[in-house]
């Protein structure tokens, strides 16, 4: 019971470049920034900005009239960035803004997050995406709450590379000692919280010292300035070290003369590599099948077979047998599945008003699948201040992290997300009205549990 | 002794083989969000002017679900006075495709009175209501559009789901977090989400990606003469929007244009690009951000566009 569907006759089977170009490709960097209100988070980003020439003359203009307006005797950068009219009334940011400056070699997303307390939900939005966090220290009074919690919620994330940039360097008259002073105590505390990269610049974003131009007041320092940093970090994860998963997202079936028996699955890979001829298994179902043929348009419209692709290409997978597969399935490598469960342990972040409670119904949403569920347990909250485990009998309010309990009314396939970023991470969903309650990160999955395959 | 604190990390540089240039990191990343949209929604709808933004747009949902048609239906709200040229393209597009194009007329709304001409002859923000109606009428769940974040500073905050509630208004401290890629588009009836898959584009990226797919344009994106007058320090088209006042001198210049929008309110630059790769020197060294320079509309008040979009506004 084959039907291996063709592609169109005029397909030829393309490979990816070559390996060993002379010239690193122009890559994608997204990064998030964190910091107090005050440490200077809006000027070091305007700073940014400003210094890779991403700031143009009208806007320029913009802010050089409202400083002006406002009696300050240079251009405030923060005001390239405060874009909401009540911020700028207040001064604050209060929502997560995504800026975009490129260099020679790197385009960079970067995604600014206020750092007051009240936005946790804020920064755990913009490090869900990001390779790196960008961490702004005053040096004025060092590693406060706030970077406590700054740290807790990139390592929570997943965010491997931290870049910590003492600012205000020049209100400590560029004292090494207490640049090495926090340093170390930063260091201290983002091991803690399981983060193994961590590369410090002392700057001074409102002088542009060590931002993008090498300050000429930091004379002991040797390292890198912030870009320099920026443009030298290794992007992305090895997709050949790691098992493959596609999240179906759609069925495409043309219907149509030339493609009458034409089924393909479209996804993009969130992990992994994909060659025709791979064994896979179709997930929480279970059937096995090989990958028949791997498909990608044209510019013109026509579709090309690729003989490999990776994380985080969006294809059309074909398989080779007729299997009942639709959106919501899980296509992942045979010899590495997902573990598929109703049942699963994890920690939230809290992002709506709506608290999470015990016995709470909700749906779950992973990947392309959603499912209802019920909270089993609150097992305990965070202590952002102390960083400590706590009951939570009154269950999670917004801007709370906690570890959950959850049975699931269906079976989803679920990755440990220290291991799998996009297949271990899950939404919480309000039944009624929609809305997104909390941000979710899987446990390794429990095999005892589960309903195994 | 700065290499005492810093923890080099085991992370590797990624093979070359497996690395995607950063068009192909933004082309990806659109075709998921038109396949979400396609897999979550009942009726959606990509918003097409003709403009490069909507014309990116297509290409990109060609592209997501090929061999298949576009399962999609195209949607203009046509302000009256648009580029006649802009109107031909967007008719050939049409036909090229396929595919169904529904149009909603400003000029139908101001003829029986529901909305009136404004004194300065702008009719950008007269597009709300025929929008919203076009919207109603047809029961459209998700509207893509072209906007981008780096457009405009409310912009800035836009998600790529954007829930709009049934007066279509955009309510910044409302907006879902966006988390991972896992995009929310839940909704209640009445209310629908404006999707924005080119949300992490610059114009540059625009332009690099439609030199590499070889995409066709309307003709005035690129240098041509044209009879254009001097307004608010732009070059303003003349035509039978109203343009210009007998005070105005017309003049042939050689111009293009950034954005094709409202012709009242859409200025040209002067221009020597007559192709692709002129228009990305000229942007790359220019020194005025695409809307700054060429939309008399963004420039009304510090927060215009913030108002608009709390109006229903794209």
């Amino acid at each position: 019971m084959t039907s291996t569907a063709t592609p169109d006759s005029e397909a030829t089977v393309t490979t990816a470049p070559a390996a060993g170009a002379p010239t690193r490709r122009h890559d994608l960097l997204r990064l998030a920034t964190a910091g107090s209100v005050d440490d200077g988070k809006s000027t070091l980003v305007g700073r940014l900005l400003y210094d890779t020439k991403s700031v143009l003359a009208d806007q320029l203009d913009a802010v050089e009239r409202v400083s002006k307006e406002r009696g300050l005797d240079a251009a405030d950068l923060a005001l390239l960035t405060d874009g909401l009219r009540a911020e700028r009334e207040q001064g604050i940011t209060i929502d997560v803004a995504y800026r975009y400056f490129s260099t020679a070699t790197r385009s960079y997303v970067l995604a600014d997050t206020p750092g007051h307390v009240q936005y946790t939900r804020n920064m755990v939005t913009g490090a869900s995406t990001a390779e790196l966090a960008l961490i702004l220290i005053d040096a004025r009074h060092g590693v406060v709450e706030q970077t406590r919690r700054h740290l807790a919620v990139t390592g929570l994330l997943g965010v491997r590379h931290v870049a910590v940039a003492v600012n205000k360097m020049d209100l400590v008259d560029w004292d090494q000692a207490r640049y090495d002073e926090i340093v170390t105590e930063f260091t201290r505390h983002a091991t803690r919280f399981g983060i193994e990269d961590v590369v410090a610049v002392p700057v001074s974003a409102l002088f542009g010292d060590n931002i993008v131009a090498r300050s000429d007041r930091a004379t002991w320092y040797a390292g890198p300035t912030l870009l320099e940093h920026l443009e030298s970090v290794p992007v992305g994860t090895d997709p050949s070290a790691q098992p493959l998963r596609v999240p179906v997202q759609y069925v495409i079936r043309p219907q149509k003369d030339g493609h009458r028996d034409y089924r393909g699955y479209a996804g993009r890979l969130s992990s992994g590599v994909v060659r025709p001829g791979d064994e896979v298994v179709v997930l929480p179902a279970g059937a096995r099948t090989t990958v028949a043929g791997i498909d990608r348009a044209r510019s013109d419209g026509t579709v090309e077979e690729l003989a490999v692709a990776f994380a985080p290409q969006s294809v059309v997978l074909r398989l080779t047998d007729d299997i009942d597969i639709s959106r919501g399935d899980l296509i992942a490598a045979a010899d590495e599945p997902s573990l598929t469960t109703r049942s699963l342990a994890g920690t939230v972040a809290v992002v709506n008003e709506r608290p999470v409670r015990q016995r709470d119904r909700v749906l779950l949403r992973v990947g392309t699948r959603t499912v209802r569920a019920i909270v089993e347990d609150v097992v305990d909250q965070l202590d952002i201040e102390t960083m400590e485990q706590r009951t939570a009998p009154d269950g999670l309010a917004l801007n709370a992290i906690g570890r959950v309990r959850i049975r699931l009314a269906e079976d989803v396939a679920i990755d440990d997300y220290r291991q799998l970023r996009r297949t271990g991470a899950f939404l919480l969903i309000d039944e009624n009205d929609g809305s997104t309650l909390a941000a979710g990160m899987a446990d390794a999955p429990d095999r005892s549990i589960g309903e195994g395959i | 002794m700065w290499a005492a604190h810093v923890t080099t990390t085991a992370a590797r540089a990624l093979p070359d083989e497996y690395t995607l240039d950063h068009l192909d990191h933004l082309e990806s990343e659109a075709i998921h969000i038109f396949r979400e949209v396609a897999g979550e929604f009942e009726r959606p709808v990509i918003l097409f002017s003709g403009g490069k933004d909507s014309v990116v747009m297509v290409h990109l949902a060609l592209k997501a679900f090929a061999p298949a048609p576009l399962p999609f239906a195209l949607l203009h709200v046509d302000t009256g006075h648009n580029f006649p040229e802009v109107l031909t393209y967007r008719d050939e597009t049409v036909e090229r495709l396929g595919v169904r194009l529904v149009v909603a007329h400003v000029q139908d709304y101001i003829d029986d009175g529901r909305l009136r001409e404004r004194p300065d002859g702008t009719r950008n923000p007269l597009q709300t209501v025929p929008l919203l109606d076009g919207i109603e009428a047809n029961k459209f769940d998700a509207v893509f559009g072209g906007g981008r974040r780096d457009e405009e500073k409310a912009r800035a905050k836009e998600r790529v789901f954007s829930l709009r509630d049934s007066f279509g208004a955009w309510d910044p401290r409302r907006q879902r977090p966006e988390l991972w890629d896992l995009y929310n588009g839940k909704h209640a009836p009445g209310e629908h989400v404006r999707v924005f898959p080119l949300s992490n584009w610059t114009e540059l990226d625009v332009w690099r990606y439609i030199e590499r797919e070889g995409i066709e344009l309307p003709d005035l994106y690129y240098a041509h003469e044209r009879e254009v007058f001097a307004r608010d320090g732009m070059w303003l088209s003349a035509g039978e929007w109203g343009g210009p006042k007998p005070t105005e001198e017309v003049q042939t210049r050689q111009v293009r244009y950034r954005t094709v929008g409202d012709m009242s309110c859409t200025g040209a630059v002067d221009s020597e690009a007559t192709d692709v790769a002129g228009v990305i020197l000229e942007l790359a060294a220019s020194r005025l951000t695409e809307r700054g320079a060429t939309r008399a509309d963004d420039r009304m008040s510090g927060a215009a566009m913030e108002d608009r979009k709390k109006q229903g506004y794209f």
